[in-house]
């Protein structure tokens, strides 16, 4: 429902301000995962620092944004009753942003060459976080809007974030078995966690946004 | 004019100093409370409001306390003020919620005692069923009004901060209502004593004429803005911890049934026009706005579950609008008798 009356101007604008900032996280999925393809296919290759400098834009956006956006809800006492929630929530979703750059920033420092066998099961991965992220991001909406709808959203994160905990520990499992190093295991290692990390970061923040949405519901 | 006059018009403006620091809590309490609005927003709309309400609508609600007993020497009328504002403080220190009117009817019968004057039993009894009606109407208005806005939030996408802006407009609104009805409502409880004995001379202003009632009307809500200004912002900060925190929401719902009720009972219009189209009508009587406020907060914690209230400040509140009206028949009847023996003034 949008008013359109001057005098809601400094409300839309805010509203807009936290749209966007959700529009972001939104856009680094897309971006995360087009870059974790792009890696697989050519290394650390142009594609990959497009995706990660777009990424890296996105994260500094989506800081100044959480910095404008907690300025006004303080300086003008606004949501006095849930103001602590939507402070948490939007640094928490912050983090997430954070987990999406250092993860590919880790890949194009350490560049680790990951055999070509355990490809399709980092894609799968980075798939599933993805999707546990995409839902999260809808939750963070809908907590704003309907927060009656907030359960069913975190029903699917729960089910990703499982999923993906499914395929990271094959995926561990493959990579141990395996005739390589056991240094290169051990790096391949912390890279399927620091994708699945999203997963995780995701079911909290969907936790999180369970009990702000109990408290929204009068 | 004598300036008697303005001496024993101190006990009513007394009075009205202390339900201006009482009542508006009932009015602002809660969106100040829930830091919704500023205390400084909410005492200038509600001094401004309470005033208007005094003086456009608050003849309706002085005809019943006439009727309950017609206190024509001014002595008199002094005293019985004073009894209702000792009555209100009194309780106030003692930390017993306190209804205004309560106060002012017991003072009226202690006056009517003290005189022998009959009390006229159709009004008091009108007076008593409306102590009891208007916090379960403010209760049940609660109810229907917190029902239909969790029905219509279910259907209507409002994203949080447009919900946030469009609260504190509603919470400005009822509350610049809820000032307005408790100006209108209960102007007869702080002046309402001095209208027999009719003060003021008329007052000219160009071709406008000015009544002593509306002079009094005006001084009393003066009064009222006053208490608003000088003592309501501890009150306000408080109000609400009592029977259990709000939200923003239901303090809104709160404060709109609370002004409901109170228009209800104090505008003349809606009177006739239930009347003119055979309706039932309520009586045009000086309610108390803390019975309201707190019947509404009742209504709206009764939906949580019948343990969710906190039954132990709720006796304790009933206990007060019990002990108030009979603490200020007493004191009425013991500071009339203190005044007619002692200072040999007519209170009769």
């Amino acid at each position: 429902m949008k008013l359109s009356l001057p005098l809601f101007r400094r409300t839309y604008q805010l509203q807009d301000q936290i749209d966007k900032f959700f529009d972001n996280l939104s856009e680094a999925s897309v971006i995360y995962k087009l870059a974790i393809r792009a890696y697989f296919d050519n290394g650390v290759c142009e594609e990959f620092e497009t995706r990660l400098e777009r990424i890296h834009v996105i994260e500094s956006d989506s800081d100044a944004l959480r910095r404008e956006i907690e300025k006004q809800l303080y300086s003008n006492t606004l949501i006095p009753d849930s103001r602590g929630n939507v402070l948490n929530l939007i640094e928490r979703v912050d983090e997430l942003l954070s987990v999406y750059e250092c993860s590919l920033w880790d890949l194009q420092i350490e560049k680790p060459q990951i055999p070509k066998e355990f490809h399709e099961k980092f894609i799968k991965l980075t798939r599933m976080v993805i999707k546990a992220a995409d839902e999260v991001c809808l939750s963070s909406r809908a907590f704003f809007n309907s927060p009656h709808d907030v359960p069913a959203y975190n029903h699917k994160v729960m089910l990703y974030e499982k999923e993906s905990d499914m395929i990271s520990a094959e995926l561990k499992t493959a990579i141990f078995s395996s005739d390589i190093d056991l240094s290169s295991k051990l790096h391949y290692r912390e890279f399927v966690e620091k994708i699945d990390d999203i997963a995780d970061k995701s079911e909290d923040i969907a936790d999180r946004l369970a009990i702000y949405a109990i408290q929204r519901i009068i | 004019m004598d300036p008697l006059v303005l001496i024993f018009l101190t006990s009513g403006l007394f009075l009205g100093w202390a339900l201006g620091a009482n009542d508006a809590s009932n009015v602002f309490g809660t969106a100040v409370g829930t830091r919704m609005i500023t205390w400084r927003t909410a005492a200038i709309i509600c001094a401004v409001f309470v005033i208007l309400g005094a003086l456009i609508s608050g003849a309706g609600t002085s005809h019943t306390l006439g009727k309950l007993g017609a206190i024509s020497a001014l002595p008199g009328a002094f005293m019985t003020a004073l009894s209702a504002a000792i009555a209100v403080y009194a309780m106030t220190k003692s930390g017993l919620p306190v209804s205004t009117s309560q106060a002012i009817v017991g003072a009226i019968i202690g006056w009517n005692l003290f005189s022998s004057n009959p009390t006229d039993i159709a009004t008091l009894s009108k007076i008593l069923l409306t102590w009891i009606l208007c916090p379960v109407l403010a209760g049940g208005i609660a109810i229907v009004l917190f029902k239909s806005f969790q029905f219509t939030s279910k259907r209507i996408k409002v994203h949080m901060i447009l919900s946030d802006a469009l609260t504190r407009l509603g919470l400005i609104f009822a509350g610049a209502l809820g000032a307005y009805a408790l100006g209108a409502n209960n102007i007869a409880n702080v002046v309402g004593v001095f209208i027999p004995a009719n003060p003021f001379p008329v007052f000219m202003i160009g071709s406008f004429e000015i009544s002593s009632t509306q002079q009094l009307f005006l001084l009393g809500g003066l009064a009222i803005a006053l208490g608003i200004f000088t003592f309501s912002k501890h009150v306000m900060m408080t109000v609400g911890d009592g029977l259990g925190r709000l939200s923003p929401t239901s303090a809104l719902i709160a404060v709109l049934s609370h002004s409901i009720v109170l228009l209800l009972f104090s505008s003349q219009n809606l009177e006739s026009w239930l009347i003119e189209h055979g309706l039932p009508s309520l009586p045009l009587v000086p309610v108390s706005s803390s019975q309201a406020v707190v019947g509404a907060i009742v209504g709206i914690t009764l939906l949580q579950g019948i343990y969710a209230v906190r039954w132990s400040v709720l006796r304790k509140i009933v206990l007060g609008w019990v002990v108030t009206p009979f603490a200020a028949a007493t004191i009425s009847f013991i500071g009339l008798f203190f005044l007619q023996n002692v200072f040999n003034l007519a209170v009769v």
